[in-house]
């Protein structure tokens, strides 16, 4: 008889412990996938559009069915159970080889099209591109393109993984709600109405198909010529889409901010945070949770942000005259003009919020003075085009190569299984910068701690997509208020001892910094207390 | 400057008392940050369990595979160095009191200015016939994970495991064993889970949440005996009530812990169950102190046992000596009761007493949900209808509010109508508040016709 102390080899479980349903599911998804890796190959293409519904329900039934195998039986709680055995979650070798596999995808999707069939100079489209184009013939009338195919297959995937993490989460509306927002979101808002605003252009109308919840500074390109051209060609509706993105930044977005905290962007509508919170959902517990990664995170991001300020201020000076006359916004104008508004925040930021940034108010003073010499520096010695010597059409082109390309896509979503599935929102977003800045200062979001109960026990920052050491707030009974918090509020839904909670409340009290918990008694609170001020 | 400053730091350290921790468990380690926080003393913390502090409640999320070890570390490696907390994993055999200083297992001497006992606890074992064979186990340290990780590492290993006594750990290595998929037999000594701490309507949802999570839940079941097969190893296990014998590969030895002082009994330091503590959680020999589990108030604050084996309470511990290590003496005083625990899926929250029958001039107050695992239980006294304390099943509550309400003594109606203040769920959550009400204002009008 075997030592049954002893592991023995003869145990070895090749696939876990997943159920025969599971595995069913798992090779019709497979299948599904296969059939578009064989049409990126030409293979079985006698009928495009057959095939392709083929795929796409394959792929469909066999998310749908795993992800009732995993959980439709299941009762309502966490379902969190072996998330570090499993390979694809623990960065085992299923992890690093999804990693490798979107990595490649994404860098053939970003920089050679051709390869999944794009036709390229007026030719027809073939291989996987030319899989869909019945698809967007008929939503938008044209041939496909790459990016009609990465959209439908992200739609796709937000939606199919939405379902799952909707069954997962069943119990807790809070995650039911927001992930459902986010599937209708990307799949009106993201897919089908711009396709839809490119199918209403005739040559009697003109419209900009565009995804009307995208923001700049995420969408870096809102106020590239080509694009504010076609705002302007599209007579009083393109003006009015033009003013309401202008407004969307910067009046709808801070009021929204300030009443709800940037989650109701990050993790309610906005379509990277979608695809993060469905398709990578399993991958949260995966970011890092130390004290240097947050310190990479905050220089990271906010570099880029200063980036995109002045990539887009030096692409809007480009195609702004320098003639008074012709029309009053010149580009001296313009530049004088993003000075002073930046200036203002700064100065009531500082005035205001001192006390709060603490050692930050330096990095923040830095950061501003960085950008108003930058922008003195294109006033006094820009030509139409150059910032100093760098012309303004290479830190665009620079902008969209390294931050757009590689930064959002190839390690944002292709690093998934490796970093964890907030790479993009937590180092690399402008917007979630922005959003950030408000939320961390002028905002009434806070995720509050509920006295003395926490534990210590580490679910909350293990499960934080954001890399948020939340356990060390809980256990400290302070709240957490910080810029980066996206409020999927998985960190409450994982607390086995009901600490936490995702609140909109007063200013007032907002970050109650204490040294000792509630239940000890009040004497030893107030030496502490006194000690430390 | 920076050429002397290890020296002069040396000198600096060397002028300041020396306070070795003797166990990097909550209490030892917050006593370890408060002093640090309020002074420039050495510090030393002595453990053999874990070369850094982790948070034992969460040994059972490692199991199940939500967390890996390092996740249940609440502070990074670096942070002890920085701080100047030095950490020495050895094992203390002895303590000399005379010369103030503690023997290590590799027979190094540590001196001391101050001593702090905070060595936790050790499970309960009662006696029983062959509970010293291997798959006999409790679960409190780091260790008893390593060997459950070997005995029940999934149901081919373990085709059944055993778990004697139904309380909070009970129900946690519960989890965990059904977590993979083995099965489980959970005997209880009670005629229903945990019912001399809960009322009878909560005790009877957690029996059938534990039954309904295919949990082989034997209530008034006792040990008689555990039996050994080839190795030594455990076989099965017998009932005493029935005789029944049920094999299993595992016995899980759950009823309750105890004081692990068993190094201290041939010192002078003085020891019951625990050590012996005052309200300043000072032994009997000055300059040495205990905290945590293993210590025992020699007289504790009315309605409070002498040993809280809790996680709070050896925070609070931790909090209170530092202030008089560090010069401000003060006493040990909790505030009101709370605490919270979990059963499976079942979340639950106490704030201030409710007891299991209330007794004398006390009655309960209690509402559930007829389709959900959600119920509540308000104890208060039926003349003054001073609100005492509430139990919460599936529903989180506040515990600032209740702290509050608790110190103003509040009345139960106004507990009841304020309830919604107190609501701590998740946004979107269904709200019972108005249920609950209506269910007390119909209680209230029977009484009154």
């Amino acid at each position: 008889m075997k030592d049954s102390t002893e592991i023995s080899l003869s145990l070895a479980r090749p696939d876990g412990t997943l159920s025969s349903k599971l595995k069913v599911a798992l090779t019709l998804g497979c299948v599904g996938l296969l059939l578009l890796v064989l049409a990126l190959f030409n293979i079985g293409l006698s009928s495009q559009g057959g095939l392709l519904i083929v795929a796409i329900s394959l792929i469909s039934i066999g998310v749908f069915l795993y992800a009732n195998g995993l959980y439709i039986n299941k009762q309502d709680g966490i379902k969190n159970n072996g998330v570090w055995f499993k390979s694809i979650s623990s960065r085992g070798t299923i992890g690093w080889v999804t990693g490798v596999v979107l990595t490649t995808f994404y860098v053939v999707l970003y920089f050679y099209p051709k390869l999944l069939g794009l036709g390229i100079d007026g030719q027809p489209n073939s291989g996987l591109v030319a899989l869909f184009d019945p698809l967007s013939s008929l939503l938008n009338g044209n041939d496909a393109s790459q990016w009609f195919v990465y959209g439908t297959l992200y739609t796709l995937a937000i939606l199919l993984f939405g379902y799952k993490f909707i069954l997962k989460y069943r119990g807790n509306r809070y995650q039911q709600f927001r992930t459902f927002s986010v599937m209708l979101f990307q799949l009106g808002f993201a897919f089908l109405i711009p396709e839809f605003m490119a199918r209403l252009n005739s040559n009697s109308f003109t419209i900009p198909s565009y995804d009307l919840k995208n923001m700049w500074p995420l969408s870096y390109d809102y106020f590239d010529q080509y694009s504010v051209d076609e705002f302007i060609q599209a007579g009083n509706i393109g003006l009015a889409l033009l003013i309401f993105g202008v407004l969307s930044i910067f009046v709808i977005s801070p009021i929204l901010t300030y009443k709800y905290g940037k989650r109701w962007y990050c993790s309610w509508v906005c379509g990277c945070g979608g695809l993060a919170e469905t398709a990578g959902d399993s991958f949260r517990q995966l970011s890092s949770k130390k004290l240097s990664s947050w310190k990479v995170e905050r220089w990271l991001v906010h570099i880029v942000l200063v980036f995109s300020i002045l990539m887009t201020t030096a692409v809007v000076g480009t195609y702004l005259g320098d003639d008074a006359t012709a029309y009053w916004l010149t580009r001296k104008v313009f530049l004088i003009f993003v000075a002073a508004v930046l200036t203002l925040v700064f100065t009531l930021t500082m005035v205001f919020k001192r006390q709060e940034l603490g050692k930050d108010a330096r990095y923040g003073a830095i950061g501003f003075f960085v950008v108003i010499l930058s922008l003195f520096a294109l006033y006094t010695f820009g030509g139409s085009s150059d910032l100093l010597f760098i012309s303004s059409g290479t830190l665009r082109s620079a902008y969209g190569f390294y931050i757009g390309s590689i930064f959002s896509g190839v390690i944002g979503t292709g690093f998934y299984p490796i970093l964890g599935n907030r790479v993009w929102c937590r180092y690399g977003c402008p917007m979630a910068a922005v959003l950030g800045f408000q939320q961390r200062l002028f905002s009434k979001f806070r995720i509050t701690t509920n006295g003395g109960q926490c534990i210590s026990c580490g679910n909350c920052s293990t499960y934080c997509e954001m890399g948020i050491d939340v356990r060390a707030y809980a256990q400290k009974g302070e709240n957490i208020v910080r810029s980066s918090c996206v409020g999927c509020g998985v960190c409450a839904a994982v607390c086995p001892r009901g600490v936490l909670k995702l609140e909109n409340g007063s200013l007032e009290g907002r970050i109650n910094s204490r040294d000792i918990l509630l239940g000890n008694n009040m004497d030893v609170t107030k030496f502490a207390e006194n000690k430390s001020e | 400057m920076g050429k002397f400053s290890p020296n002069l730091s040396t000198l600096y350290q060397m002028s300041e008392e020396h306070v070795i921790i003797i166990g990097n468990g909550i209490s030892g380690i917050t006593l370890a940050r408060h002093v640090r926080k309020l002074s420039s003393k050495r510090i030393t913390v002595v453990s053999n369990e874990s070369n850094h502090f982790f948070s034992r409640t969460a040994l059972m999320y490692i199991y199940m595979g939500h967390m890996k070890f390092e996740h249940t570390k609440p502070y990074e490696d670096w942070f002890w160095d920085k701080n100047k907390i030095e950490l020495v994993n050895g094992k203390v055999i002895a303590v000399n009191t005379n010369h103030k200083c503690v023997i290590l297992e590799n027979s190094d001497e540590l001196k001391y200015d101050k001593l702090v006992i905070a060595t936790g606890s050790k499970p309960n074992k009662f006696g029983w016939p062959g509970e010293n064979l291997k798959g006999v186990q409790g679960l409190y340290h780091l260790q008893d994970l390593e060997s459950l990780e070997k005995t029940a590492q999934n149901n081919e290993v373990c085709k059944r495991a055993v778990i004697i006594g139904g309380g909070l750990i009970g129900i946690e290595l519960a989890e965990m064993l059904t977590s993979r998929n083995i099965p489980v037999t959970f005997l209880v000594r009670e005629t229903s889970f945990w019912n001399h701490v809960l009322p009878l309507q909560e005790s009877e949802m957690l029996n059938n949440h534990i039954a309904n999570n295919n949990i082989d839940l034997r209530l008034g079941a006792n040990l008689k005996e555990i039996k050994g097969g080839e190795n030594g190893s455990v076989k099965s296990i017998v009932i005493k009530e029935t005789d029944e014998e049920i094999p299993c590969n595992l016995v899980g030895l759950t009823a309750g812990v105890s004081p692990n002082v068993a190094f201290i009994e041939s010192t002078d330091i003085e020891t019951n169950k625990g050590v012996l503590v005052s309200r300043f959680l000072e032994t009997n020999i000055p300059d040495v102190f205990a905290i945590g589990d293993c210590a025992e108030l020699r007289n504790s604050k009315e309605g409070r046992s002498n040993i809280e084996a809790m996680w709070h309470t050896g925070r609070i511990m931790g909090e209170t000596l530092a202030q008089t290590i560090c010069g401000q003496k003060v006493e040990y005083e909790p505030g009101h009761w709370f605490n919270s625990a979990k059963f499976l899926k079942i979340e639950y929250q106490t704030y201030g007493w409710v007891s299991a029958v209330p007794i004398g001039t006390h009655q309960h107050f209690q509402w559930k949900n007829p389709n959900e695992d959600k119920c509540i239980t308000l104890e208060y006294n039926k003349d003054t209808l001073e609100f005492i304390g509430i139990n919460t099943f599936g529903i989180r509550m506040r515990h600032d509010i209740f702290d509050t309400w608790l110190t103003e003594k509040r009345d139960v109606n106004y507990v009841i109508h304020n309830l919604p203040k107190a609501n701590f769920d998740p946004e979107f959550y269904q709200r019972y508040e108005n249920d609950i009400l209506a269910k007390y204002n119909k209680q209230l009008s029977t009484l009154n016709t």
